[in-house]
């Protein structure tokens, strides 16, 4: 018997994002978006305006007596003030006697409406008696501020030794800048007072489960009596993971004092002052080479502008080093992180999470190896690429090694060796005729390592209910921020039953449903809810198999999940008729699943272990042209390859690595954060802090999935994570701007641009090297 | 006098008795009607989450224009259509053709951005059935989106032109009703009071003067673009304001000028600035976004005084000249000499600016050149206008100004000294470029070093001689998408 059902959103499918149509008609609900509910109360935070003071005076009966105005809340009003999550309570919700950077909440006032909360905080007097403030990670060094949280040390071999006997040795500093998030969607909180101690939150959050842990930490209540609800973000990329804790504490603490619901959402200014970005960091390394290029040994030191406070500058800065050798094999090294405390706001998690700072200054190696040899950057990478078998430098060997593959396809697919000599030509051109325009041309890969590292956060629990309908309803501990986590695991259960995907209804994350559930973060959402989803859906098939062949009387082994239908024998049952008949048979239906990633382990003390289950890899070429006048420059055109293993829904893995690619490509061009000397960001909106837009893209963009690929190790239907690793490749962007650069050395040394490459770096960069002899 | 707004929102017709002068329309969207489809962002017009469009009547007819609801006043909606997201829909109630080519190429990710994409794009296929890349990209310039990348967003606007469908469009279907309706809403000056604060919606221009007779101190409010980030991001009291975005549209070509009444908007002026000064097109394009200048005027980017502003450096060195009104006198001064000092401007309390005048000069070298950190929608570091007139071979007239390099936008009387009368050579431009280091002394701060808004003020000088002596040589960036 031949089926002809046709089913959509099964695994390894292009299904559309499951919010996609409400999306486009404005219908689908974002925090701010949801019902309010009756007597609704606003919030809203009063910012420090000193990056590092004691608070001399604080008079806020201005705040007090403003229209609308219910109540004001301070350090004193709080039963812990505390909202860091690792346990180090250096996170204050407001500041109590001492201010710590410009920005730093002290108060909240809350208010009939936010128009009227936002007024009154302005209204505060609020009287400091400064003291030194450093921001510059060197500057915290020099002026022993000392680290946020414990530094870690790599090691693998005798760095020193090797560096003493390499033939060759290149030394150098680089500056790599930080990256606001700039979710479209703010900060947002809504607590909801209920009985008892009780308390329900809706807030725009990566981590539900640390919200509801933290606010019952802050208010002395079980975690029971918390409940975090989030049906969608407006974008996170990290700066949901720990930052909306402070938000959600403030509306709940409102809510239960003036029993009332309350939300508070700050303005764009204030999200970007008072919330945590990407570190900035400055690397000092040491390279050790021969004369083929082969690197020897890398000696390096990450120093981390961590801000005031550890949040998650530990795992941030130790991702950095578990990516200083980003593909390559270093056969002595020993690399060190830094984490040091600035007075700036304290930087947490953004995509990458610490490891595209240190591929970055990986590819800086890299790159003046190339240029001290007088080759291609290309032919170094590939020369020290790992090989199967190679040990990194926290000693986790290298056994899924892909990149030959991938570089050999992208330099043909791109057509690089020909533009390459076509952009030397060009740049030789324009040096001899005067012209404006210079181009450059490079190659980067990516290999990044997924899993948390701290080992305990690999878990995740789903929960399925199948109802009597057919219908079913999916939860699991992901949250949905745009990447089409919903989408994916749904697709791993439509798969399971064979059933069209608009069964299966993802509804929003909340604690109720499924407990101490990891952050979505480290790309692991799938990776860890799928397998949790499919645990669940297995339990609840592996029922209906039972139940199938003993009421249509068939062998188990001939019992199947088709599309639409249950095989038995040769019957074929609709399942909806399956389900129908289960539940009059009294067969469990619903089911709860679980899933920890196995194999991995890390012991930071010895720093070694295998934190990472597996890698992905990927590359791209980037060509870029360099307004030599203005430092100006066009990204002309930019060719992808990227590892995602089997894809389960290609269109929205590729949508992943676009996005990462651009996003990347932001952090390493046009975003600057900008401190003034009082120690006041400000870059901290749309108008001041520039992210790319339409017309930054590349002029040409090839995106390609490395089809072939499978991930080694047993992942979701061997599908590899996608979140982070892509947003790496935008340093074929960087080191293309640096070419141009270079070429003004004729290409006789690297360019050594900061990051990022802003026109006015870029052009300054030029006309110094103008200035030198026998250039124009 | 009528003491209430009246607009259509969507289908519906709104009548508002209070309303202030700081109520942003995309308060009253949100909060007052809760159609939450339309987003806030940033609040300061500049990632276009909360676009809308706005239908208003013109000598044209009706136009629906894409606009920032954030930084859009209530009050100034008096007599529009406005049309938010939940309203767009196909022909058949589904799905309209801007929506459907967003989902099929998977266009939406966090979603947050997808409105304000799906209602500039709206705007576009009205406008523009069959837009290229570049076009595109230029209808996007007020949009951010964090996710994408845009790559799917423009493969989606691509595909929106070959899905077509205008003449069924439900708002090309209810245009005539809808003009009708915003016909009569017109009528004479409307005064509006909430808590105290006032906003006055002058009937004419005549009205106008009228108004600022009896309050000259009244903030003038003209397409909001910076005034609506006084009270979204400072919260200042604005009232009592008065509204005149809808005023002043008059364009005129005659004797060789340009004639610009105040209100006339980026946009509303953009082709004829094609037409006759089709050297800065591109730089034209180069405001804002969309969204901000389909609101923005360039009589009010005049008025404002900003030292930043992207039209008095071009304007300046166009010779401009601008009149100001007060009552029924009128009197006209040369642009430049309208800038005092930052903060200061030549204009009387209860004068307005009414007219800007811009002469063509098809005899002149026009340029200008804006250089800012991105590309597109970003504030000015260093802008330029340059007017240079050649005689056989020797430089006869030079006029230099330049906006990011002074308290004021600026000539540059050295470099113009270094060019009058010298020959139309390389060695004049390059004295001219070290000249202009003597001209200013540019502040640092977030946008642009002193230094390097030195460096590139003197390097314009060597663009400007390069596109003008070797048209085949390429000096600018090329930005086009071959499609």
């Amino acid at each position: 018997m031949k089926d002809e059902t046709v089913i959509r959103g099964l695994a390894h499918q292009d299904t559309t994002h499951d919010s996609a149509i409400k999306q486009v008609q404005g219908r689908a609900d974002y925090t701010d978006d949801l019902s309010e509910p009756y007597g609704l109360a606003h919030a809203y935070l009063g910012l420090s305006q000193c990056a590092h003071g004691l608070i001399r005076d604080m008079d806020l009966s201005a705040v007090r007596t403003s229209p609308g105005v219910i109540g004001v809340l301070t350090a004193a009003d709080i039963a812990h003030n505390d909202v860091s999550a690792n346990g180090k309570h250096d996170d204050p919700i407001f500041a109590e006697t001492e201010v710590l950077f410009w920005g730093q909440p002290i108060f909240a006032v809350i208010a009939e409406t936010r128009d009227q909360a936002r007024r009154a905080a302005h209204k505060a007097k609020i009287a400091y008696d400064p003291l030194p403030h450093v921001l510059e990670p060197i500057g915290a060094r020099d002026a022993g501020m000392g680290y946020v949280t414990e530094p870690l040390t790599l090691r693998r071999g005798d760095a020193a030794a090797a560096m003493e006997k390499a033939p060759r040795r290149i030394k150098g500093r680089m500056a790599i800048g930080g990256q606001d998030h700039f979710y479209l969607e703010g900060q947002i909180a809504m607590a909801i007072p209920g009985e008892d101690e009780d308390v329900t939150i809706n807030v725009s959050t990566q981590h539900p489960s640390e919200v509801q842990h933290v606010v019952a930490h802050v208010m002395g209540v079980p975690s029971h009596s918390v409940v975090v609800n989030v049906r969608r973000m407006g974008g996170g990329f990290g700066g949901k993971e720990t930052q909306m804790n402070l938000f959600a504490a403030v509306a709940a603490i409102a809510a239960k004092r003036w029993n009332r619901a309350v939300k508070i959402r700050p303005d764009r200014d204030d999200d970007m002052t008072a919330t945590g970005k990407r570190h900035d960091f400055v690397v000092d390394y040491e390279v050790g080479f021969d004369d083929d290029g082969r690197i020897l040994a890398v000696e390096g030191d990450w120093y981390a502008r961590c801000g005031f406070s550890s949040d998650l500058s530990g795992p941030v800065t130790d991702r950095a080093l578990f990516h200083a050798d980003n593909a390559y094999y270093y056969p002595d090294v020993r690399v060190s992180s830094h984490p040091m405390k600035t007075n700036t706001v304290s930087n947490t998690a953004f995509r990458g999470f610490g490891g595209p700072q240190g591929i970055v200054a990986a590819e800086r190696m890299v790159e003046e190896i190339g240029y001290a040899l007088g080759r291609d950057p290309l032919e170094i990478r590939k020369l020290n690429l790992y090989q199967n078998g190679q040990l990194t430098p926290y000693h986790q060997e290298v056994t899924d090694q892909i990149l030959p593959r991938i570089f050999e396809e992208l330099e043909a697919s791109s057509d690089y060796h020909a533009r390459r000599q076509a952009v030397l030509d060009w740049n030789e051109r324009a040096k001899r005729e005067g012209g404006v325009i210079r181009k450059g041309i490079a190659l980067t890969p990516v290999k990044f390592g997924i899993s948390f590292t701290a080992t305990w956060f690999n878990q995740a629990g789903a929960l399925l209910h199948i109802y009597s309908d057919g219908s079913m309803a999916l939860n699991h501990g992901g949250t949905e921020m745009g990447q089409g986590l919903n989408t994916k695991v749904a697709q791993v259960v439509a798969e399971v039953f064979q059933c069209d995907i608009s069964r299966i209804k993802i509804t929003k994350t909340t604690t109720e449903k499924v407990p101490n559930t990891s952050a979505t973060a480290a790309s692991s959402g799938t990776d860890l809810n799928g397998m949790a989803a499919l645990d669940a859906a297995d339990q609840i098939k592996a029922r209906l198999i039972e139940f199938v062949a003993e009421r249509w009387q068939a062998p188990r082994e001939e019992v199947e999940f088709v599309p639409g239908h249950i095989r038995a024998g040769d019957r074929l049952i609709p399942f909806d008729e399956v389900i129908g008949a289960a539940y009059m048979a009294r067969i469990h239906l619903s089911a709860a699943g679980f899933y920890k990633t196995p194999k991995i382990h890390w012991d930071r003390s010895t720093g070694r272990g295998r934190p990472f289950y597996y890698y992905s890899y990927g590359a791209a070429v980037a060509e870029v042209s360099v307004d030599t006048l203005t430092g100006e420059y066009v990204i002309d055109r930019a060719d992808v390859l990227h590892d995602v293993g089997r894809s389960l829904n290609p269109a929205i893995d590729r949508g992943q690595v676009e996005g990462a690619f651009v996003q990347g490509t932001g952090w390493l061009t046009c975003e600057e954060l900008w401190w003034d000397d009082k120690g006041r960001l400000r870059t901290h909106a749309p108008s001041t802090y520039k992210i790319p837009l339409a017309s930054d893209k590349p002029r040409i963009f090839n995106v390609k999935l490395a089809d072939w690929s499978e991930n080694s190790e047993r992942s979701i239907k061997r599908s590899k994570a996608v979140g982070e690793p892509p947003f790496v490749l935008g340093v074929c962007v960087f080191e293309a701007i640096n070419m141009a650069v270079a070429s003004f050395t004729d290409y006789r040394r690297a360019a050594l641009l900061d990051a990022p490459a802003t026109p006015e770096r870029v052009l300054m960069a030029i006309e110094a090297l103008r200035r030198e002899p026998g250039q124009k | 006098m009528t003491p209430e707004l009246c607009f259509l929102l969507n289908d519906r017709e709104i009548r508002l008795a209070e309303v202030g002068p700081s109520d942003t329309l995309l308060d009253f969207l949100r909060i007052e009607q809760r159609l939450t489809g339309t987003k806030e962002g940033c609040a300061e017009g500049d990632c276009g989450a909360c676009t809308v469009l706005l239908g208003r009547l013109t000598d044209a007819g009706l136009i629906y224009e894409p606009i920032n609801a954030c930084i859009r006043f209530l009050a100034s909606c008096h007599g529009c259509h406005i049309v938010t997201v939940e309203h767009l829909h196909g022909p058949d109630g589904g799905l309209h053709p801007v929506q459907a080519v967003m989902v099929e190429h998977h266009a939406t990710q966090c979603g947050f951005c997808t409105p304000g994409f799906v209602m500039a794009l709206y705007g576009l296929w009205m406008a523009n059935p069959d837009p290229s890349v570049t076009e595109i990209e230029t209808a996007l310039q007020g949009n951010l989106c964090r996710c994408t990348g845009y790559e799917p967003i423009i493969k989606a606007a691509l595909a929106a032109g070959r899905a077509g469908g205008q003449a069924m469009d439900m708002l090309a279907l209810e245009r005539d009703a809808v003009a009708a309706r915003l016909r009569d809403m017109r009528g004479g000056r409307v005064e509006l009071a909430k808590g105290g604060q006032r906003a006055i919606i002058p009937a004419d221009t005549d009205d106008l003067a009228a108004v600022l007779e009896v309050e000259p101190k009244a903030t003038i409010v003209a397409g909001s673009t910076d005034v609506g980030l006084w009270v979204t991001k400072f919260l200042r009291d604005i009232s009592p304001a008065v509204f005149i975005g809808h005023l002043m549209k008059e364009m005129s070509v005659t004797g060789g000028e340009i004639r610009l009444g105040a209100g006339v908007t980026y946009s509303e002026a953009a082709p004829l600035f094609r037409r006759h000064l089709p050297q800065v097109h591109d730089y034209l394009m180069r405001i804002a976004g969309w969204q901000v200048r389909n609101m923005g005027t360039i009589g009010a980017n005049i008025a404002n005084g900003s030292p930043i502003g992207d039209t008095p450096p071009l304007l300046i060195a166009l010779d401009a000249r601008i009149v100001l009104r007060k009552g029924a006198a009128r009197r006209e001064i040369a642009l430049e000499d309208f800038f005092i000092d930052y903060g200061k401007q030549d204009r009387a309390p209860g004068e307005f600016v009414e007219t800007v005048i811009i002469p063509i000069r098809p005899d002149a070298r026009i340029a200008a050149y804006k250089v800012s950190k991105r590309r597109d929608s970003d504030i000015t570091a260093v802008a330029a206008g340059f007017s240079v007139t050649v005689e056989g071979d020797i430089i006869t007239e030079a006029r230099l100004a330049f906006g990011g390099m002074a308290a004021t936008p600026k000539r540059a009387k050295s470099a113009e000294a270094a060019l009058v009368g010298q020959p139309f050579a390389s060695a004049s431009f390059e004295a001219a470029a070290k000249a202009v280091t003597r001209d200013f002394q540019p502040l640092s701060d977030w946008r642009a070093s002193a230094d390097y808004r030195r460096t590139v003020s003197a390097n314009l000088f060597r663009r400007f001689w390069l596109e003008q002596s070797e048209p085949d040589l390429p000096v600018r960036l090329n930005y086009a998408v071959g499609e």
